[in-house]
């Protein structure tokens, strides 16, 4: 389905500084069992995010109210794991529309960008930057802009560009998917697959 | 001079619809496979707008993630997995695509039954929306997970919009050691490069030790190269290949077999062409593994101790968490931890070899009281197999029941769930914390390891219980 357009966000962030955190983690697989697009911003982190018995835990960020934003930062391999594109629909359900880290596993990198969630890859020396931003001021505002490819932090103004491919930043910013282009071509897929043995 | 072009080039070269600047390419699929759990709400986006599936002769739908592995006669009991089972079945039959439910004769895990039944073919491109769609790489497919946007852009166009990835070869040279298995190397690889080690690559397994892999063994290696970060891994086609391939329900025959077979016979990596990345080791190196943490880079031989937080390449602290997860504590031998649970199955290790090498250690011998045993088939194929072969006999008389095929206890998302706590040697493919319910402790090994641990009901060396002559 087409997304909202993604321009220049400006927002607080989440941290989470942990490494190769994996899709089992942001959305376990029991909850899964959806047949629509809907409510897995609840079980977002579920199992760090609450007890076995539904009470949230202490200490995890999402549970601390002076943590909030549109922005989550993540460590190293971020998204690492299963395919589940529920982990990026968890993401974007729970309210946010940035995901920063310096490193993504592929097919959670792709997820967030064929709905429209922006995944920022920075190097491990700005993520530092930020984590530690965040750290002295829960509140400390960044600025994601898409088409300049660069994430500020306002405090201080550093900056630091990011890469995306031309195509899907272009897609971001108009809120186009991939099955739009896909079915205008329709007729080449067409005359390719015509001439193939399978 | 022609270009010199490596196997995965010319797989991928062939398939490229349209390359668009600065973006990805238009790569066309010629066999999809959908399951239950990450199909439902891409077909819910064709129907919304309003366009029918465009080869649905292409698409191929199994029943395995949240499927029960006892009582599969009956009703399912979770309404949501009863659900999700009856849209898989209904979207099957409004367009058209053929359909494997719970109950049919050819039900079982995706990665298992692609190749059981031809659709899985060297040279071919090959989705799914699970990321172990990797498996199929061990026919000289291109064959990889994808996203549910993604499975909905198969379903509308039999493409998916790809950035060609960068290429690694990986070899192994040598001759295995007695005991060790393609699940050992392959948890081997994983352990040297990291979880995120092959992030952005597509791999190659090339070298001694896979061509002489079987055809199940190459299944288990190529499965796991996710585990790295590896989109997908890939072995090139060879007679091994051809014949498990050949007079399969969906491979060609007469002429086109013919046809198939010269051009799958030119696909393997010219000498000289070049990759990104290379890496080479040495199968003696290679031990029984077991991993001890939580994710699958985490592995050890299985004689070694777990590795000091100093040794361990940054994320000091993300690696304690991981251990106070498991309980553990560094330095700590893996040889004897008492264990609770074994899991033998899943699309890494469900598949007849699998079933074969864990028999050949509990024969003569009994499961450990101490020890809950969750034995699963791939397949009904693997199922039938098992029962034929005899296998089923030696593992009821060693105390072990055989359950019915699906994904099981490796994602747990049927009643297949590790309790809290404790802990479970599993031929599966990911440790996550959870992964086999809340709170499980998983230890991944090879069935063989999973063997000595059910029998023993602690973490034990297998080769102290094989007979060194039947080892090859």
């Amino acid at each position: 389905m087409a997304y909202d357009k993604f321009d220049i966000l400006t927002s607080t962030a989440v941290p989470l500084p942990i490494e190769n955190v994996d899709t089992d983690q942001i959305i376990p697989a029991r909850f899964l069992k959806a047949t629509e697009r809907k409510g897995f911003g609840d079980n977002l982190f579920r199992d760090w995010r609450y007890n076995q018995d539904n009470s949230p835990k202490e200490g995890f960020v999402l549970n601390n109210p002076i943590y909030g934003g549109k922005i989550l930062v993540g460590g190293k391999n971020f998204g690492s794991g299963s395919s589940r594109e529920h982990a990026a629909w968890a993401v974007y359900d729970y309210g946010f529309r940035c995901v920063v880290s310096s490193f993504f596993a592929d097919i959670f990198r792709n997820n967030c960008l064929n709905i429209g969630v922006l995944p920022v890859q920075v190097s491990p020396e700005f993520l530092e930057k930020i984590f530690r931003a965040i750290e002295a001021d829960p509140k400390a505002e960044f600025e994601v802009d898409l088409s300049e490819q660069s994430i500020t932090l306002l405090a201080t103004g550093e900056k630091e560009i990011f890469d995306i491919n031309g195509y899907k930043k272009s897609n971001m910013l108009h809120g186009f998917d991939d099955i739009d282009y896909l079915l205008n071509i329709k007729e080449n897929i067409r005359e390719f697959a015509s001439d193939r043995p399978l | 001079m022609a270009v010199k072009k490596t196997l995965f080039d010319k797989v991928w070269d062939s398939h490229v619809v349209q390359q668009i600047e600065n973006g990805p390419d238009v790569l066309f699929i010629d066999r999809h496979m959908v399951h239950e759990v990450t199909s439902p709400v891409a077909f819910l986006g064709i129907k919304t707008r309003g366009i029918r599936v465009m080869y649905p002769e292409k698409t191929f739908a199994t029943a395995d993630h949240n499927t029960p592995t006892i009582n599969q006669h009956l009703p399912v009991a979770d309404p949501l997995s009863a659900n999700q089972l009856k849209a898989l079945e209904e979207n099957s039959k409004e367009y058209g695509i053929s359909y494997w439910g719970l109950g049919h004769e050819k039900n079982g895990i995706v990665h298992v039954v692609g190749p059981e039944y031809g659709i899985t073919q060297p040279g071919a491109t090959i989705v799914c929306g699970d990321s172990h769609t990797s498996t199929h790489g061990a026919f000289g497919a291109i064959a990889f997970g994808i996203g549910t946007s993604e499975v909905e852009m198969v379903l509308a166009t039999q493409c998916i919009m790809q950035t060609k990835p960068k290429s690694m070869r990986i070899n192994v040279e040598g001759q295995l050691n007695f005991g060790v298995t393609p699940k050992d190397v392959a948890l081997y690889i994983i352990s040297q490069l990291s979880t995120s080690g092959a992030t952005g690559y597509f791999v190659e397994y090339a070298g001694e030790v896979f061509r002489n892999m079987t055809m199940e063994g190459r299944m288990t290696v190529c499965n796991l190269s996710i585990e790295m970060g590896a989109r997908g891994g890939m072995i090139a086609p060879d007679e091994k290949t051809f014949a498990y391939v050949k007079d399969r329900e969906f491979t060609p025959r007469g002429d086109a077999w013919e046809k198939a077979m010269a051009y799958w016979s030119t696909l393997p990596t010219d000498d000289g062409a070049s990759f990104d990345k290379e890496i080479t080791f040495d199968a003696q190196n290679i031990e029984p593994m077991i991993t001890y943490g939580t994710n699958p880079g985490m592995g050890i031989g299985i004689s070694n101790g777990i590795p000091m937080a100093e040794s361990m390449d940054g994320g000091v602290a993300t690696y304690k968490k991981s251990l106070q997860y498991m309980d553990f504590n560094e330095g700590d031998s893996m040889m004897g931890k008492k264990i609770d649970f074994v899991f033998l199955g899943s699309c890494t290790n469900g598949r007849i070899e699998d079933f074969r090498a864990f028999a050949s250690i509990v024969k003569g011998r009994q499961k450990a009281d101490n020890v809950t045993a969750w034995l699963v088939p791939g397949s009904h194929k693997v199922e039938a197999a098992i029962k034929e072969e005899g296998i089923l006999a030696i593992l009821q008389e060693a105390g072990f029941e055989l359950r019915e095929p699906g994904c099981s206890a490796c994602l747990a998302m049927n009643d297949d769930k590790i309790p809290a706590g404790k802990y479970a040697v599993s031929t599966s493919n990911r440790n996550f914390e959870g992964r086999q319910g809340p709170g499980a402790r998983t230890l991944l090994a090879s069935p063989l390891v999973a063997a000595a641990a059910a029998v023993t009901g602690k973490v034990t060396d297998p080769r102290e219980l094989m007979e060194p002559e039947l080892a090859q």
